[in-house]
């Protein structure tokens, strides 16, 4: 098949900046990278079907003028998962905004434990409300964590 | 007959449109989703039964003829997987339902579970049974859509993130599946797999590796293979007890399903798949070394189930029919003890009121029972003669050691290793909850959120459920001969699949 050099370079386009937007650190990109990407993957899908032709009803145009109904009936049923999914991811970024009060992607804590181990292993003393904190997290019952505050520190690092 | 292969995918889906109506009467509910996965359980034997002795049985919906049409297959490997699914998803489901009536101040049933719940195992039971890659496609996001509904139900501050990270992985993992079908449509011109590998193996060499290896990226995300894994540690441990107890054991198998059916049927056997061999063994070592390294009851757990990911795709890699028996028999046995050993993993923290195994002490004391429901399906993870993992992993082996070549014995040597770290993390859970004196329960911090921990007495359906997932896993050692012969037909029909294509195709007028 011919290649249609805009369709390339507009997918081009989509992906990278879907990708380079999934890589952010605020949340609202990543959805938005989500979206972005999910925009490129559906118009690939409707490139795959080869270039535009007359519309699939019989008796309207000779069969070889039509263009390939299949991938059109595949990209209408991929938009509606994907803006299905994209509806779920917004209202779950609501509630997350609403739970934590703000955007940031944080660090993955057992990681973070891990290091934080290290840490204290180099440096023997250390404050008291960090060695308090890390504990929080293998001990339920200690005083809930404060992500806000995590956050800071990691930024801090 | 032929309808039959439609069921185990209409019935969830009526069911949960049903299930949803009848909103305000859990009784209902619980009947129903009890019914209806019984009722999957009994087609996946008459279809295993049919298919093993009479060949594949296609159902083509809508009286369209291949390959324009969806098709919907069930020989002997997703017929014996769906039985096992649908059994391992009616034990999870009564677990639920036993959980809810005993929790603390939850005692009304939530709308949303049973309704997301079976159409979680209608997305299953689709992709098991589907013909073609986007059907597939559709699948998977049946499943993860009302798998993300199910992670994120009731979710709390502490678990929104995590809960956020598996929905965005997995979002770009369909993403990328959308590219990779339209990147096979563009080459092949169809998604029908029976209909594809003529295609396939029409193409320049170059095209046909590069599809093959976006396949395996596409669904190594969806099965957790290492260095894809980094989500599931993370998110899987959030949801509460049974919900990830029916996601470790059925969402990653899934993925592993996927993936034998494509390269087998769909791609052409090279020598870079020593390439494969060797991600099955970092894999496998990663896995149970972050596993060892933590804490946390059910991140550890998480990391062993990465892990054993690696032995199946140890198996796929050797590319051998005795080789893919030993896959299609290691997913059996680990479907149903990964299952129960997260729901032994809710009825400790149950008891203990913690994950963590620093706090946790002294279970088989005060909990006999839930000791041994522990230590069959932990011993049969290691694969300690006489469970079913020991059956599963000596034909892997075998398998392993009948191929030869360098790698392959690196690999064969890496699972025995493997094997004994295994043994070495469910020794460390052992000694950290299950012996010592007996600890006063941790209280509940938060009795509205029914999270993993979550402190309360068990029902008689929890144990019942927990103990009928460990008498599958014995009962899988017990008839390891028949299901062995089983396996190795069903790996036979995989790596000569001309009864599969001519099956698909044969009769049809396309």
């Amino acid at each position: 098949m011919t290649i249609n050099i805009t369709m390339a370079v507009t997918l081009a386009g989509l992906y990278s900046i879907g990708f380079y937007l999934l890589m952010q650190r605020s949340l609202m990109r990543v959805i938005l990278g989500i979206v972005i990407l999910g925009h490129g993957a559906n118009l690939f899908l409707q490139v795959a079907g080869g270039p535009p032709g007359e519309p699939t009803f019989a008796g309207t145009a000779v069969l070889e003028a039509m263009v390939d109904p299949l991938p059109q009936a595949l990209a209408l049923t991929a938009i509606v998962i994907t803006f299905a999914l994209t509806t779920f991811l917004l209202a779950l970024a609501y509630r997350s905004w609403a739970l934590l009060g703000h955007d940031e992607v944080q660090d993955d804590v057992e990681d973070r434990r891990i290091a934080e181990a290290e840490r204290a292993a180099r440096e023997v003393e250390e404050e008291t409300p960090e060695s308090e904190r890390v504990a929080g997290f293998e001990a339920p019952e200690a005083p809930e964590s404060r992500p806000g505050e995590d956050d800071e520190e990691a930024r801090l690092r | 007959m032929t309808f039959l292969v439609a069921l185990p995918v209409l019935l969830p889906l009526l069911a949960a449109a049903l299930s949803l109506v009848a909103g305000r009467s859990p009784r209902v509910q619980r009947l129903m989703g009890v019914v209806v996965l019984t009722a999957i359980a009994a087609v996946a034997a008459v279809l295993l039964v049919r298919a093993d002795s009479e060949g594949p049985v296609v159902l083509r919906l809508g009286g369209y003829g291949p390959p324009f049409g969806i098709t919907l297959v069930a020989d002997r490997l997703a017929a014996l997987l769906l039985l096992v699914s649908a059994l391992v998803t009616l034990a999870v489901l009564i677990f639920s339902v036993g959980q809810r009536i005993t929790d603390f101040g939850r005692r009304t049933a939530s709308t949303a579970f049973h309704p997301m719940y079976l159409v979680l195992c209608a997305g299953v039971s689709l992709a098991y049974l589907t013909g073609d890659l986007f059907n597939l496609f559709v699948a998977f996001e049946i499943m993860l859509g009302a798998s993300y509904v199910l992670i994120t139900r009731r979710v709390t501050a502490q678990r929104v993130r995590p809960s956020m990270t598996y929905v965005i992985v997995s979002l770009t993992s369909s993403l990328l599946f959308i590219t990779m079908i339209a990147l096979v449509y563009t080459a092949t011109g169809t998604v029908n797999l029976a209909a594809m590998p003529e295609k396939i193996a029409a193409l320049p060499a170059g095209v046909q590796s590069s599809l093959a290896v976006f396949i395996v990226v596409v669904f190594g995300i969806k099965a957790a293979i290492v260095p894809l894994h980094f989500w599931l540690p993370d998110s899987y441990p959030t949801a509460p007890a049974p919900i990830t107890a029916v996601f470790a054991a059925l969402l990653t198998k899934v993925g592993v399903y996927a993936l034998i059916r494509t390269q087998t049927l769909v791609f052409v056997h090279d020598d870079s798949w020593a390439v494969l061999l060797g991600v099955a063994l970092v894999t496998m070592l990663v896995g149970a070394l972050g596993a060892i390294a933590q804490n946390d009851l059910n991140r550890m757990l998480s990391f062993l189930l990465v892990s054993h990911i690696g032995y199946m795709l140890f198996g796929l890699a050797l590319f051998t029919v005795i080789g893919l028996a030993g896959v299609i028999l290691y997913v059996v046995h680990h479907i149903t003890v990964q299952g129960a050993l997260f729901l032994v993993s809710g009825l400790v923290t149950r008891h203990t009121g913690t994950v963590s195994l620093q706090a946790m002490s002294g279970v088989a004391r005060a909990y006999p029972l839930v000791a041994v429901l522990f230590a069959i399906p932990a011993m049969s993870l290691a694969g300690i003669p006489p469970f079913s993992g020991f059956v599963a992993k000596i034909a892997l082996l075998q398998a392993g050691a009948a191929v030869g070549t360098p790698m392959a014995i690196a690999v064969t040597a890496g699972a025995v290793v493997t094997s004994l770290l295994t043994l070495y993390a469910v020794t460390k859970i052992w000694v950290g909850a299950f012996w010592g004196p007996p600890t006063e329960p941790l209280p509940d911090d938060d009795p509205n959120d029914d999270v993993t921990v979550g402190t309360g007495s068990t029902s008689a359906a929890m144990l019942g459920a927990t103990g009928g997932l460990v008498l599958i896993s014995v009962l899988i050692a017990v008839l390891a001969g028949p299901l062995a012969d089983m396996s190795a037909r069903a790996a036979h029909d995989l790596l000569h699949d001309e009864g599969y294509r001519s099956a698909v195709l044969g009769e049809g007028n396309g």
